[in-house]
């Protein structure tokens, strides 16, 4: 069984999904990504490609699990309107010990960042803002891999 | 030679679709790669020409995949265009 991907518009449940992952696991590490309180921001709101999105999500998350040899693997991303302090993603990743565990989400985040096809608009209390600018440090932090 | 004309459908997102004005649209032509595309594309209109006048802030994929400027479009049926992402 692949890793599970989910891209979808709705909240998503954290426990409920990581309810049962990486049975028989010796580390399992999560990683929640929130929209952030900035100076008046009241929402984002995240375009995304349908069909690339899931795929590139499926190819890059089955890389981790070759890579760092996971027992298990979970990637959530949410699209659509999203109100500050809500989650936007989520990575979770199982392995027998935590370095590998830790690594992996690292991994899985950085190439979140600036590979997969999401873009984000600001929304603040007067209406919606510019999109939100690629940073240097997160396509530079891809290297590190 | 033979020129290949093929319908492929171009896709944009955020502030591409925004100057733009449509999320996608499909395209007759003989593009041999994505630089002759753009070039195409860039010739339809002032709001084409003006989303594709700087490409080193432009990220393509063909079929879903990201690619560069120099990919070839032999058999492609989808072409998007888009800012650098910002997923996460």
């Amino acid at each position: 069984m692949g890793p599970r991907v989910i891209v979808q518009d709705a909240p998503f449940d954290a426990a409920s999904l990581l309810d049962g992952f990486g049975a028989g696991a010796g580390a399992v590490v999560t990683f929640s990504g929130l929209v952030r309180a900035d100076d008046g921001l009241v929402a984002l709101e995240i375009e995304h490609y349908p069909g690339m999105t899931e795929a590139a999500l499926s190819d890059h998350a089955r890389n981790a699990v070759e890579r760092f040899a996971l027992t298990d693997a979970l990637v959530v991303h949410r699209f659509g309107r999203i109100e500050v302090g809500a989650a936007i993603m989520m990575v979770a990743t199982a392995a027998p010990h935590r370095r590998a565990a830790f690594e992996a989400a690292d991994f899985l985040m950085d190439w979140l960042k600036s590979r997969a096809p999401f873009w984000k608009r600001e929304i603040g209390a007067e209406g919606p803002r510019g999109w939100v600018a690629a940073k240097d440090a997160d396509e530079a932090a891809l290297t590190r891999w | 030679m033979t020129m290949q004309v093929a319908a492929i459908d171009v896709l944009y997102f955020a502030w591409l679709r925004e100057r733009i004005g449509v999320p996608r649209e499909r395209v007759e032509t003989s593009a041999a790669t994505v630089r002759d595309l753009v070039a195409e594309l860039a010739g339809r209109d002032d709001w084409h020409a003006a989303a594709l006048s700087d490409m080193d802030a432009v990220r393509v994929a063909v079929d879903q995949r990201l690619a560069d400027m120099d990919a070839p479009l032999a058999g492609a049926r989808e072409v998007a265009f888009f800012p650098p992402m910002t997923g996460g």
